[in-house]
C-alpha cells in the first residue's frame, strides 16, 4: 500500500429562483421532515438509516443511508452560520462505506426577490484521493481497493436525483 | 489524480502548464532531480495523458494534453449536477407545497 495522496479542489455555485418567500425556503432547508422530500436519494434505491439536524452554530446534520447494491454514504455537516431566513454556513463530509472521499464548505444564501426567493449556493470542495479515474472505471473500479464499490454507483450516488 | 500525487512531477507538470510547452531539459533546470529522473516523470505524465510531446529536430517538446484531466472533471461535474438536482426537487416540493395550502 502506498502512502501517496491525491488532493483537488472545485468551486462551484448554483442558483435558483423559487415561487415561496423566504422563510418557507429556509423551513425547507433545516427541517429534518421537509429536508427528507427533496434530500435524498432514488426512491427503491436509496433506504435512509439515520437522518438528523442540529440547527444551531455547531450543531450537526446527518444522513445517512444504504444502497441497494449493499454500499453505504454518509453526509454529516456541521453549522458554522445561520442567520434565520436568509443564510447558512455549514461545512460537510462526504463518506463512501465508511472512508471520507471529500470535506465541503457550503454556503446558501436567500434573497427575496418580491414574493419569491433567489437561492446562491456555493460549494468550495476538497477531494481526498478517491474519485475514480478513466482506467479505474475501465477496470470496473473506483481505484480504491478496500472499497467494494462499483463506479456506477458512485455516478448513481451523485448523479441520483437526475432520473 | 494519482500520477499527480508526488510533488516533484506535480512540479513539472505544473511547469508545463505555465510554460506552455518545455523540454527536458529546461524541465531539468527547475526540478531539482537528474534528467534521468525527470524523463521517468515524463514518460508517467505521458502515459497518464497529461501532457504531450513534439519533436523538433533533437528536442522533445511537452505541452498540456487536456484529455488526462478528463475524469476529474467529470467527477467535478457530477457533484455539481447532483446538488442541482437537489435544489430542483427543493423547488417541485415549495412548489407541491403551495399548491396543497392554496398559494398560502
Amino acid at each position: 500500500m502506498t502512502t501517496t495522496t491525491a488532493t483537488e479542489y472545485f468551486t462551484f455555485s448554483i442558483q435558483r429562483t423559487y415561487d415561496a418567500p423566504s422563510a418557507r425556503v429556509f423551513r425547507a432547508l433545516t427541517n429534518v421532515d421537509e429536508k427528507a422530500k427533496w434530500f435524498s436519494g432514488p426512491p427503491g434505491q436509496f433506504t435512509p438509516l439515520e437522518r438528523t439536524i442540529d440547527l444551531r452554530v455547531g450543531g450537526k446534520e446527518r444522513l445517512k443511508g444504504a444502497w441497494s447494491d449493499g454500499s453505504t454514504t454518509d453526509f454529516q455537516a456541521i453549522y458554522c452560520d445561520i442567520v434565520p431566513d436568509s443564510r447558512l454556513v455549514y461545512t460537510y463530509d462526504m463518506y463512501v462505506n465508511a472512508r471520507r472521499i471529500s470535506v465541503s464548505l457550503a454556503t446558501v444564501v436567500l434573497t427575496p426577490v418580491g414574493a419569491r426567493t433567489q437561492l446562491d449556493f456555493t460549494e468550495h470542495v476538497v477531494y481526498l484521493d478517491t474519485y475514480p479515474t478513466e482506467e479505474d472505471r475501465r477496470r470496473g473500479s473506483t481505484g480504491i481497493e478496500d472499497r467494494k464499490l462499483g463506479s456506477e454507483m458512485l455516478f448513481d450516488l451523485l448523479g441520483g436525483y437526475l432520473q | 489524480m494519482r500520477t499527480l500525487s508526488d510533488p516533484t512531477r506535480r512540479a513539472i507538470y505544473e511547469r508545463i502548464i505555465a510554460g506552455g510547452e518545455a523540454t527536458v531539459r529546461t524541465l531539468t533546470d527547475h526540478a531539482g532531480v537528474s534528467q534521468p529522473a525527470v524523463s521517468q516523470h515524463l514518460k508517467a505524465l505521458l502515459d497518464a495523458n497529461l501532457v504531450a510531446g513534439r519533436k523538433e529536430g533533437r528536442n522533445t517538446f511537452y505541452r498540456p494534453d487536456p484529455r488526462g484531466l478528463a475524469p476529474l472533471a467529470a467527477w467535478m461535474e457530477e457533484h455539481r449536477r447532483f446538488w442541482e438536482a437537489s435544489f430542483d426537487r427543493l423547488g417541485d416540493y415549495l412548489h407541491e407545497l403551495q399548491q396543497s395550502e392554496g398559494g398560502q
